[in-house]
C-alpha cells in the first residue's frame, strides 16, 4: 500500500495531516501502539522540519507486511551539515516557528530515535531528502 | 487520579470530552515546548500547557496523549476542539498559571514523568 501526501512550506494548520492519515491506516492494519507512535512521531518531526524550513514538500509512504518506508522530500534551503544538524539542541528555526512550540533543535534526534532506519541527503539550495523505515514487531 | 477531580482542582471547564472524566490519569507533564512532549515514551499522562495552537493538539495526537489541560485562561479555538473531540481526546481549560496548576495536581498525587 502506497500512501502521498504534499506538504506547503509554511503551513503550520495543516502540518501533521499526513501524520493523522498514516497513523489511521497503520492502526487499522492492527500495528502495534508503540511502533504506531514510532513511525508517526518520526514523521510529525519530518513534516514540521518541512513546514518549518522548506518552500514545498512530498510524504510517501510505502506499508509492506513487515515493515514501512517513509519517504519526505522538500525543495528547500537543504543542510548544509547534516551532523551538526543532528545534534540535540542545535537549531536554525525562525521565532515564528519556535512561537509554534518546536524549533528546539530535537527534530533530527527525535526521528533517529523513533526510527529503526535513517537516512538524511541534503543538497544545499535545493533540498533535503529523508528516508525513515520501521519494522512491525 | 481521575479527569475529573484534575477539573475541580484546577477550577477547569472541560470544553471537549465530557465522556472522558472517569478516565484514570497516571502522570502529569507541564511544557509550552511540544519538540520535548514528542520525546515522551510515556502516554498515560495529562499535558498542562500554555500553548494554545493547532499543533499542540496534533502532538498530543501523534504521542497518543488523551488529555490536555490549557492554563493561564487560554482557550482552544474551535478548530482545535473540533480536532481534539475527533481523536476522542478531554480538554479542561484552567484560569490557574501552569506553575500553580502543577503544583496543585502534584500535591492531589498527580506523578511527575522525571
Amino acid at each position: 500500500m502506497k500512501l502521498t501526501f504534499n506538504i506547503q512550506g509554511g503551513d503550520f494548520t495543516h502540518a501533521g495531516k499526513p501524520s493523522s492519515e498514516v497513523k489511521k491506516v497503520l492502526k487499522q492494519l492492527n500495528v502495534d501502539g508503540k511502533t504506531v507512535k514510532n513511525i508517526v512521531i518520526a514523521l510529525y518531526e519530518a513534516e514540521v522540519n518541512v513546514v518549518a524550513h522548506a518552500w514545498k514538500g512530498t510524504v510517501s509512504a510505502e506499508i509492506d507486511e513487515n515493515k514501512i518506508t517513509i519517504f519526505v522530500e522538500d525543495d528547500g534551503p537543504g543542510i548544509p551539515d547534516i551532523e551538526l544538524a543532528m545534534q540535540a539542541g542545535y537549531s536554525t528555526a525562525s521565532k515564528q516557528v519556535r512561537d509554534m512550540g518546536f524549533g528546539a533543535g530535537m527534530g533530527l534526534p527525535n526521528m533517529k530515535k523513533n526510527t529503526d532506519e535513517l537516512l538524511i541527503e541534503s543538497i544545499v539550495g535545493k533540498g533535503t531528502k529523508v528516508k525513515m523505515v520501521n519494522y512491525f514487531k | 487520579m481521575k479527569l475529573r477531580d484534575i477539573a475541580t482542582v484546577l477550577n477547569a471547564k472541560v470544553t471537549c470530552g465530557v465522556d472522558k472524566l472517569d478516565e484514570e490519569i497516571g502522570m502529569g507533564y507541564s511544557s509550552d515546548l511540544m519538540s520535548d512532549v514528542l520525546t515522551l515514551d510515556t502516554d498515560n499522562l495529562i499535558l498542562i500547557t500554555g500553548l494554545v495552537n493547532l499543533q499542540c493538539i496534533r502532538t498530543a495526537e501523534m504521542a497518543d496523549i488523551r488529555a490536555i489541560v490549557f492554563v493561564r485562561n487560554k482557550k482552544a479555538s474551535d478548530p482545535m476542539l473540533e480536532l481534539a473531540c475527533e481523536n476522542g481526546m478531554c480538554i479542561l481549560e484552567s484560569p490557574f498559571s501552569l506553575f500553580k496548576s502543577s503544583g496543585l495536581l502534584f500535591q492531589a498525587g498527580l506523578k511527575p514523568i522525571y
